[in-house]
């Protein structure tokens, strides 16, 4: 069991490889990034109402974690920060049942704070003068991102492209870059970013969706992990964190 | 220790089987990663995958970067560890631990740290910013300092080894005839840590050359401007395996082509 944890030390998510409680049923749960916060609740909460049950959360950019799933890493349960990712996953035979839509988001505009580069709306994405971050491209908040500038009309000079939504943070919190686009609910968390709304006319709100990886050794649990997810208690620690509800 | 010489057949035969299996397991471990990568290669579309811009830049900004952070290390990385060799202080025991840090540290977290530091609002990087409106991160010396931080300790440890090793008594004999300082080490001390050296800045090389963490924290990540080829293989993975694999080739390529152009070079064939 520790032994095919570690096969998921790729890329940026980490799992331990050690320590895990014996007799405990281990649960591998793969969320994107921008879930690090509310999942964490989650799965603290999911282990107290399932005593015996040890979530390992493993999160990083959802097209990463696709990749993960793809090339045969033990996961339990995906949750992607968008249905395309998911799709993909599904289309390989891995999903079972339909995957379902658990939370909503949006995006806005992040600055560190007191808003340095004088950032104002989107248009200023096409300002050489800023150091402008943008998810890369084919990541979700990446690929919202290009769609809201897209019909707002801005060619961005971006100078980073970030492989997921913490990384981008990460730099907006230091003052690095001078605007990014990142998830609502990232700026809800951050202390040292603020955040610009978007105008709904260009903005896209993005569907998570969950799904319970096929033959897993936990499909039960996983499943049980799926519908906590969904339940009203899920839905609270959602709203909580700013998310939307379907 | 025995130098008792056998011929060639003798010696094979008087290896101990147990030995030969687990090398041979370590053979495989780093062959088989190899052959994996060889079988996912799409090799009928290479030259088109290999030949986009993509691919170009980050060849280019990968041996810019990766030869910038050598020199680099090379014209500070000797003094220093010449400073380390042969300085009397109280702490130089903590400065040898500080050099050696990134060798042991993770390369985000080095990444990470170089971002706070010399970051535009960095203890360093927020006056040299004001003073010259210099931004390291998102910029191609971004991604040599990376690159210097994680490879140069390489280089020190290799070239210090040597200065310790050296017999003092040739530069003695040197100053003793009227050589200068300076003199003594470029004409006698250089020359003799050379081969440490060489090998020392090959080592330095290949470290920067597949340098991923510390760049992709520090410098970002743009096509053209920073992002190296295992940064852009990252990105593909996600979006174009086949160009990801491509890349992937290529690093294998380029790295075993000057291992062995080098080896030849410097360290003879036999």
């Amino acid at each position: 069991m520790r032994g095919r944890l570690c096969v998921m030390a790729l890329g940026f998510a980490t799992v331990a490889c050690g320590g895990a409680g014996d007799g405990m049923t281990e649960l591998v749960v793969s969320a994107a990034s921008s879930l690090t916060d509310v999942f964490t609740e989650i799965e603290s909460q999911f282990e107290l109402s399932h005593p015996g049950v040890d979530v390992i959360l493993n999160t990083g950019g959802s097209s990463l974690l696709r990749e993960q799933i793809l090339g045969g890493a033990p996961v339990d349960v995906f949750a992607s920060a968008s249905a395309k990712v998911m799709d993909a996953v599904a289309e390989a035979g891995l999903i079972r049942g339909e995957p379902e839509i658990f939370a909503l988001n949006k995006l806005e505009i992040g600055v560190p704070l007191g808003n340095p580069g004088g950032v104002e709306g989107l248009e200023d994405f096409s300002r050489d003068t800023l150091l402008i971050g943008l998810c890369a491209p084919g990541v979700p908040c990446g690929d919202l991102a290009r769609d809201a500038l897209e019909s707002a009309g801005v060619a961005p000079a971006v100078d980073s492209e970030e492989p997921n939504v913490r990384a981008l943070l990460l730099k907006l919190e230091s003052g690095e870059l001078d605007a990014g686009l990142v998830y609502r609910t990232d700026l809800l968390a951050s202390a040292l970013v603020q955040g610009l709304a978007i105008p709904d006319e260009f903005n896209v709100s993005t569907n998570y969706v969950i799904g319970v990886l096929a033959g897993g050794s936990q499909e039960e649990m996983a499943t049980e992990f799926v519908s906590f997810v969904m339940s009203g208690t899920g839905r609270a620690i959602f709203t909580d964190h700013g998310f939307g509800v379907p | 220790m025995s130098s008792r010489r056998t011929e060639r057949g003798n010696t094979r035969s008087s290896l101990p089987i147990g030995l030969v299996l687990l090398a041979l397991l370590a053979v495989l471990l780093f062959a088989v990663p190899i052959v994996g990568l060889v079988l996912a290669a799409p090799w009928g579309d290479l030259g088109g995958l290999l030949s986009s811009e993509t691919v170009k830049d980050a060849l280019r900004l990968s041996m810019f970067s990766s030869i910038a952070a050598t020199v680099v290390s090379g014209v500070l990385g000797v003094p220093l560890a010449w400073l380390i060799a042969r300085a009397r202080f109280r702490g130089i025991a903590f400065v040898r631990s500080l050099v050696l840090l990134p060798l042991v540290l993770p390369p985000v977290v080095g990444g990470a740290a170089l971002l706070f530091a010399l970051g535009r609002n960095g203890v360093l990087g927020g006056p040299i910013f004001s003073f010259s409106g210099l931004v390291l991160p998102f910029s191609i010396w971004g991604v040599i300092v990376a690159n210097t931080f994680v490879a140069m300790p390489f280089l020190v440890i290799s070239v210090e080894g040597a200065f310790r090793n050296l017999d003092r008594r040739f530069e003695g004999a040197a100053a003793s005839l009227g050589a200068s300082r300076w003199t003594v080490f470029r004409r006698v001390t250089l020359p003799l840590i050379w081969p440490s050296l060489l090998s020392g800045l090959l080592l330095t090389w290949a470290r920067a050359f597949g340098e991923f963490g510390a760049t992709l924290t520090f410098a970002g990540s743009l096509p053209g401007r920073t992002q190296t080829l295992p940064l852009a293989v990252f990105v593909a993975l996600e979006s174009d395996r086949d160009l990801a694999v491509a890349m992937s080739l290529l690093m294998v390529a380029v790295a075993l082509a000057v291992l062995i152009v080098l080896r030849d070079r410097w360290w003879g064939t036999s």
